[in-house]
């Protein structure tokens, strides 16, 4: 019986030591959490919504800039991503199944979605910015579709997938064509999933920095331009948190606080969905 | 024969989803003949082992080379997986089979929303909170204890205003702790509760069913998770970026700056003055291209791939 | 009202007013009999009756999960095993369990036949190569297998994972062992090959097995029991309970009214 007191001696060290481990890791991830929170909303005012950029050494200003640049390029990236994305992940369910064709391109969309986000950045500046001799908000969107496409490709994938055959051939038996069957049924019976993907999707790409840094740039000044430079919270954050100037840095975090709230917010809401629709 | 209604709308939607899905393999060509294409200049100005091999990146003199930059990426991804993974795996463990059931799904959400939170968060944290903690407390405790150990010893030795290759991989090892403690975690949950089971039923510990069929089962693929945190360290720009100094040598102690592949594109890549000089951060951009593409074929592939069957 | 008789050979197991809850939901609802030692007694009854959450107590399987509560008590050799301080690790070593589907470990045939006796301590190399051949011999699985014992045995086929379980059990010599609808995954004929050792295990070692298979019952069983909604309907020799039912439920499951 020896053995297995020692055993449980073992036991108790191991679940002792893991528990540590966790907690050793957790602190760490607190302490980041807890830092921004306390400089982020210590940062946060009105003005930082509304207000112009500041200039060097000016203690008021705000981030306005930062933020409509960082929705608008966000925005246009899902409008190219979304599409492509789910169009790409039907094709490979509904038309490619298990072909090898199919299973290929599933590979590739996997490395495609691990490719460094600063390589894709330097590709875009090759492909864009440098034909076009400057930097522009498009282009950054762009960068962000790219790497938004795979994830979207691969939850729609599943996501049809897990539809039953049986509603398939339930809607072909009624003389449906294939375009009405996939749109009629399988899209509906996998929306939620596909929903919940492009939240996450967007919550992932949302939250970039270095796709944009060779692409859309920044931009101090406010513009809707979509081709021109344009500022983004993220690259805005890296120039502010860099600089000399105490009110930048605030604002740095200011513009973190915000972004994160923007990325959780929408992470979130992604598994809440995706939650009630497993519950269901 | 007429076609039949809706055929033409049916042949359309069939064609369309199958250019959007070949444009996926379009992007990977596309980013690799153009990223070859726009180093081509440099390839051809200073060869391929002499490039990889060359410690001098001088950019007045128009002479460069990246073994500064290839080791900084490698490097640190290495010291960031080496204290990543144990504790992520400790996460997991803790969250599979430890904690009581009511702290697991609020914890276990908890971690995936910090993988959530944008990388360059992660590192204005490290360049605001941790260097300075590094310089006032680690550094001493650093030159005190592994400073003092034979051979390695001289890997821990300087004075640093605490930003530096050990501090951009402390930084980047806790921005993929999260992610590797996800990835390992769904990896443990797969193993199927039957078979844990059949080891308590014989009388095993929790560790004893960690150890002897957890582990084993879901080895590929915790391994193949591993591997992806790598690729994704590797890849990592912001976290590493505000911390590492910047300094295109190889340094003699891990304390002192360097650079990394990702820290020398973001930093200078909108700088660069010259054709040479721009041609040669694409050169880099291509081999992290290559050495990601490496990683993740070796853990997708290798590993994750007989998991799935 | 339930009809319950006493066996007449010794007893091992002792089941006192059990209830068992899962969460606010009550599964077992006062259940009383006696097992008989080394004896095999069945448990059956439509599916949701309760019959595995009763096997699952003898060994405290629920206590893996969350939400359980017990009631009652059982007692092993006159000890209650639902005293929160009984030490689970030594009840399991006596009492084993082999499951509804095979489970054979990511190891090698000899290693997880081997597993168990490790867990206890077994070191040395030449008794554990015999209590393996012997566990693997008894669970008549030895002639299949001996020729790759460092194989890895999930290259086995169901039936044969299936056995090897059983020796895996039967290695550390429990004495009490539990099945869990151990057919309920496998072929006709490796349903009789599992069979046949069940009732080699009579006289050596007290069973428990649930099926819901009533011909596999009164094949194998001295004993059955027979459960309904959570509730120990008949406990009777299985020749009784088969020809004779004495409750009016038992009769009409037997008869296939309902089920």
């Amino acid at each position: 019986m020896d053995a297995v007191k020692r055993r449980k001696i073992v036991n108790g060290v191991v679940l002792v030591l893991s528990t540590l481990a966790a907690l050793f890791g957790l602190m760490w991830l607190f302490w980041i959490l807890g830092t921004l929170l306390y400089k982020g909303l210590g940062s946060l005012s009105w003005e930082v919504f509304v207000g112009d950029p500041p200039g060097p050494g000016d203690n008021t200003g705000g981030l306005k800039h930062a933020i409509v640049g960082q929705t608008l390029i966000v925005l246009i990236a899902t409008v190219i991503g979304i599409p492509l994305g789910i169009l790409a992940g039907t094709y490979l369910s509904e038309y490619g199944g298990n072909s090898r064709i199919a299973n290929f391109i599933r590979d590739l969309s996997d490395v495609v979605m691990s490719v460094p986000s600063i390589v894709v950045g330097t590709f875009i500046y090759a492909i864009m910015v440098k034909p076009a001799g400057h930097f522009m908000g498009i282009a950054g969107s762009i960068s962000l579709a790219i790497m938004m496409i795979p994830i979207i490709l691969r939850t729609t994938d599943d996501m049809l997938r897990m539809v039953p055959p049986e509603l398939r051939e339930a809607a072909y038996a009624l003389g449906a064509t294939k375009f009405k069957v996939i749109k009629d049924v399988v899209y509906r019976a996998a929306i939620t999933g596909i929903v919940t993907g492009v939240i996450l999707s967007v919550a992932r790409i949302g939250g970039e920095t270095a796709p944009l840094l060779f692409t859309s740039f920044n931009n101090n000044f406010f513009t809707l331009n979509m081709f021109q430079p344009m500022a983004s919270l993220t690259v805005t954050m890296y120039d502010y948190a860099m600089s000399p100037y105490k009110y930048w840095q605030q604002l740095a975090w200011a513009a973190a606080i915000i972004l994160t709230f923007g990325v959780l917010g929408a992470n979130i809401l992604g598994r809440v969905i995706a939650h009630y629709k497993f519950k269901k | 024969m007429a076609r039949s209604r809706g055929f033409w709308a049916d042949w359309t939607f069939g064609k369309i989803a199958a250019i959007s899905a070949f444009l996926v393999v379009a992007i990977l060509i596309a980013l690799a003949v153009v990223l070859y294409g726009e180093s081509r200049l440099a390839i051809e100005a200073f060869g391929v082992w002499k490039f990889i091999t060359s410690t001098v990146w001088n950019p007045p003199m128009e002479k460069f080379g990246g073994a500064p930059a290839i080791f900084g990426s490698i490097v640190s991804t290495i010291i960031s997986i080496l204290i990543a993974v144990p504790v992520a795996v400790g996460i997991a463990i803790f969250l599979t089979e430890i904690a009581p059931h009511y702290l697991r799904t609020p914890v276990g959400v908890a971690i995936e929303l910090l993988a959530a939170i944008p990388s360059i968060i992660y590192g204005m944290w490290g360049l605001f909170f941790f260097a300075p903690f590094m310089r006032d407390y680690l550094q001493p405790v650093i030159h005190a204890t592994l400073g003092k150990l034979p051979v390695i010893g001289q890997w821990f030795e300087g004075y640093t205003p605490g930003i530096g290759l050990l501090t951009a991989s402390i930084v980047l090892s806790i921005m993929i702790l999260p992610y590797t403690a996800a990835i390992s975690r769904d990896s443990f949950k797969m193993v199927p509760d039957v078979l844990k089971e059949s080891a308590y039923a014989l009388g095993a510990t929790k560790w004893d069913v960690m150890k002897d069929v957890v582990i084993p089962y879901a080895k590929l693929g915790v391994i193949g998770g591993i591997i992806l945190s790598l690729g994704r360290a590797l890849g990592e720009t912001m976290a590493v970026t505000f911390v590492m100094g910047n300094q295109p040598v190889i340094p003699h102690s891990l304390l002192e700056p360097a650079t990394s592949i990702t820290v020398t594109l973001a930093n200078e890549f909108t700088e660069a003055d010259s054709d040479i000089y721009l041609s040669s951060l694409f050169y880099l951009a291509f081999i992290l291209f290559v050495m990601s593409f490496l990683v993740i074929a070796i853990g997708k592939f290798l590993f994750l791939k007989r998991v799935e069957r | 009202m339930a009809f319950v008789i006493e066996p007449s050979e010794p007893v091992k197991i002792v089941v006192d007013h059990l209830k068992f809850f899962y969460s606010d939901h009550q599964v077992l609802k006062d259940i009383s009999f006696k097992v008989p030692e080394k004896r095999v007694t069945a448990l059956i009854g439509p599916s949701g009756c309760g019959k595995t959450t009763l096997l699952r107590c003898f060994n405290r399987m629920h206590d893996l999960y969350p939400g359980n509560r017990y009631e009652g008590r059982i007692l092993l050799d006159g000890e209650n095993i639902l005293d929160p301080n009984y030490d689970v690790i030594k009840l399991r070593i006596r009492v084993g369990m082999v499951f509804q589907k095979p489970t054979a470990f990511p190891m090698s045939i000899f290693d997880n036949v081997a597993y168990g006796l490790r867990l206890q301590g077994l070191k040395n190399k030449t008794e554990l190569v015999d209590r393996v051949e012997k566990a693997l011999k008894d669970a008549a699985l030895w002639d299949e297998v001996k020729d790759k014992l460092n194989k890895p045995a999930t290259a086995l086929s169901g039936g044969q994972q299936q056995r090897l379980c059983i020796a895996r059990a039967i290695a550390v010599e429990p004495e009490v062992l539990l099945f869990d609808e151990p057919t309920s995954a496998l072929d006709p004929i490796s349903t009789a090959k599992i069979e046949e050792l069940v009732v080699s295990f009579r006289d050596k070692l007290t069973v428990i097995i649930v099926t819901h298979n009533m011909q596999q019952a009164a094949r194998v069983s001295d004993y059955t029991a027979f459960m309904y909604m959570g509730e120990l309907i008949e406990f009777n020799k299985t020749e009784e309970i088969f020809v004779k039912p004495k409750e009016k439920l038992t009769e009409d499951y037997i008869t296939g009214r309902f089920g």
